[in-house]
């Protein structure tokens, strides 16, 4: 998590919150002490469920809540003490909080007004064209679209230039068709202006496609920081293997270890897990939990066993249920160690005989399991996604 | 039939409208009367002499003087006090708030000539001389809770996050108050402060309680009526509702433009 020193002094350095929490009045404590940096220039996400804290750690960046303990320092500066006004950061809110009172141009040259500069109007036009909002410039905000007024909110945070910029939930209002392109140009504009955007969601799509460098964050803490494909790959808790997709888990028994490899045992059957994969620890005879992304797995019928390979981890099961959503198909499999297992197959060749009911032999490629701490809930993190995709 | 059942809603409308204007027009018909006597009850003929001489009769135009003066101060400090008043309920959380919320509305809910006497009591008691400013400080009183309950709405319904954006982008509380906060609690100030005149100019009977020798618009006309009705009353009458009207039309064309779209 280090920058070249040319990108930090370019950029005003990197964000680093040091031991910073928040408690309440009410004693709620929102954020426990966590530590982050968050490289110059890069787009990071802090992705979590509703009440994680990802808001809470934004705002105390903004300057907009006081932390309880802890500092945030920008580059080589300590803002911790420094209200709102004072720092050089800019916040697209939830809800865009644009002024209602203000035209578009208005609205946008409010920051640049407020600093005593005094010929905005070429830089506004310049910020509105960039959002592809030159015509709107003298209606109000309340005339506008969603899709418009998330530009806005994004244009009059970004022409004051800011050392970060805070985005707080910015695409949660929007249709999921208009959201997928906002995602595309958001990230147009990070890339353009090199600035660094801190963004926060709950939708971990929306993190993965647009980030790079993804933290998830559960009840005030960051559970795991990596790269978007790091965290899906290689998650190092049941929260992220689950707020991440979707996993597959085995409770297995640490039987034996041939170099990297080792041995696992559920049940009857064997199972093969790399070492590396692993973020427990690897004695022999301890408890782990082996997972799998269900798209890894390959599904054929009994009758048909004998053709996986040898080497492959396998389990067996019956088909419990089928949907097919064109692209793919995705089955629920039961059997005595993989209960509810999920699997999603490509519908290139389709067997006609994989149906609810059928006899099947679940198998994949060792190298893409990966290994848990068994002492925690299997279910965490999953039933948070739920919920939110819900509301 | 058909046609009645389809135009009902305009009928009701127009009959409820006639209503409410028929005093005006009334009053306003009545400032063109030659009264024969003192009385202004009766049409007579068609004259312009009152409009012509509006302050001809004796000490109306000082009185009407009078009550202008006072529901313009009483505007001024109620909706001062009020607006402030309304944020520190809305925004602040300190002892005894909930007793304040409620209080703040006892004027509104008491008896008007319960009002009055007790105010008169207070003042006897405490000495003080009846008449202008007396009237003035029982004036601020009573508008304070409608400048308060008009400004509290508007306070109420604003997105807090609006003040943390213009804090963000480098106001600082001055102007973030006076770019931000104020622009848009204005149309509940004016709203207030629109109710405080038209309630303090037109009150007569806390006014009447505590006047002293002072003679207020509202207590000039109760005094005539006992004697006989000048046409120039008419006249006033007929000048306010046209100035309130013109505001009225203003203030909605300008919204209007407000709202337009720019294009």
């Amino acid at each position: 998590m280090t920058t070249s020193s040319s990108t930090a002094t370019e950029h005003g350095g990197d964000v680093r919150l040091t031991g910073i929490s928040k408690t309440y009045d009410n004693g709620f404590t929102a954020v426990r002490p966590l530590d982050l940096t968050v490289p110059a220039g890069s787009f990071f996400a802090l992705l979590g469920a509703s009440g994680c804290g990802k808001t809470t750690t934004l705002r105390m960046i903004a300057g907009l809540e006081e932390p309880t303990t802890g500092t945030v320092r920008l580059g080589d500066q300590d803002v911790t003490g420094l209200p709102p006004y004072k720092r050089p950061v800019n916040t697209v809110f939830q809800s865009y909080a644009l002024f209602p009172h203000l035209d578009i141009f208005e609205n946008v040259a409010f920051g640049l007004r407020r600093r005593g500069i005094k010929s905005v109007k070429k830089q506004v036009e310049e910020m509105l064209d960039l959002v592809q909002l030159g015509e709107q410039a003298r209606k109000k905000p309340h005339q506008l679209s969603g899709g418009q007024q998330q530009r806005v909110a994004v244009a009059r945070a970004l022409i004051n230039h800011p050392q970060v910029l805070l985005l707080d939930e910015p695409l949660g209002a929007l249709d999921l068709k208009l959201r997928r392109q906002m995602q595309l140009e958001l990230k147009r504009i990070q890339t353009e202006v090199g600035i660094t955007f801190i963004h926060v969601t709950h939708d971990q799509e929306e993190a993965m496609t647009m980030a790079d460098t993804v933290a998830v964050m559960n009840a005030g803490t960051v559970e795991q920081l990596g790269a978007p494909t790091d965290l899906y790959e290689n998650p190092r808790s049941t929260f992220v293997a689950n707020f991440l997709g979707t996993s597959n888990f085995v409770s297995c028994e640490i039987s034996g270890r041939g170099g990297d490899e080792l041995t696992l045992t559920a049940g009857d059957g064997k199972l093969a897990l790399f070492a590396d994969r692993c973020s427990a620890p690897t004695t022999t005879g301890g408890k782990l939990l082996l997972g799998v992304r269900p798209e890894k797995i390959s599904i054929v019928h009994a009758d048909d066993a004998a053709s996986v390979p040898v080497g492959r981890n396998r389990l067996t099961g019956r088909i419990k249920d089928s949907s097919f959503i064109g692209v793919s198909t995705q089955y629920v499999v039961e059997g005595p160690l993989c209960d509810g297992f999920e699997v999603y197959a490509q519908n290139v060749e389709r067997d006609p005989r994989l149906v609810p009911g059928a006899e099947v032999v679940l198998h994949w490629n060792p190298a893409h399991s990966f290994g848990l701490d068994a002492t925690q809930d299997v279910e965490a993190g999953a039933a948070k996604v739920e919920e939110d995709a819900a509301a | 039939m058909r046609w009645l059942r389809k135009n009902l809603v305009v009928i009701a409308g127009l009959l409820t409208l006639a209503y409410l204007l028929l005093p005006n027009a009334v009053v306003t018909v009545f400032s063109f009367n030659k009264p024969k006597g003192r009385f202004n009850y009766e049409w007579t003929q068609f004259s312009t002499d009152a409009w012509k001489h509006p302050c001809g009769v004796a000490d109306m135009c000082g009185s009407l003087s009078i009550s202008l003066q006072i529901a313009v101060w009483a505007t001024l400090v109620s909706t001062a006090l009020g607006t402030m008043i309304a944020f520190a309920l809305v925004r602040y959380r300190f002892r005894a708030r909930g007793a304040v919320n409620s209080l703040i509305f006892l004027p509104m809910a008491m008896p008007e000539v319960v009002m009055a006497a007790s105010l008169l009591t207070l003042f006897l008691n405490m000495g003080a001389r009846l008449g202008f400013w007396t009237i003035l400080i029982a004036h601020i009183m009573f508008c304070l809770s409608f400048v308060v309950t008009a400004v509290k709405a508007r306070v109420m319904s604003m997105d807090p996050r609006l003040e943390q954006a213009a804090q963000d982008l480098y106001a600082g509380p001055a102007q973030t108050f006076l770019r931000v906060t104020l622009p848009i609690a204005a149309p509940g100030i004016a709203a207030g402060a629109l109710l405080a005149f038209a309630l303090s100019f037109d009150d007569f009977i806390i006014t009447n309680f505590n006047a002293g020798s002072t003679v207020t618009f509202p207590m000039f006309v109760w005094g005539s009526a006992q004697r006989g009705t000048p046409v120039q009353i008419n006249v006033i009458g007929t000048a306010m509702f046209l100035v309130a009207v013109v505001c009225v039309v203003v203030g909605m064309a300008a919204g209007r433009r407000r709202n337009k779209p720019a294009a």
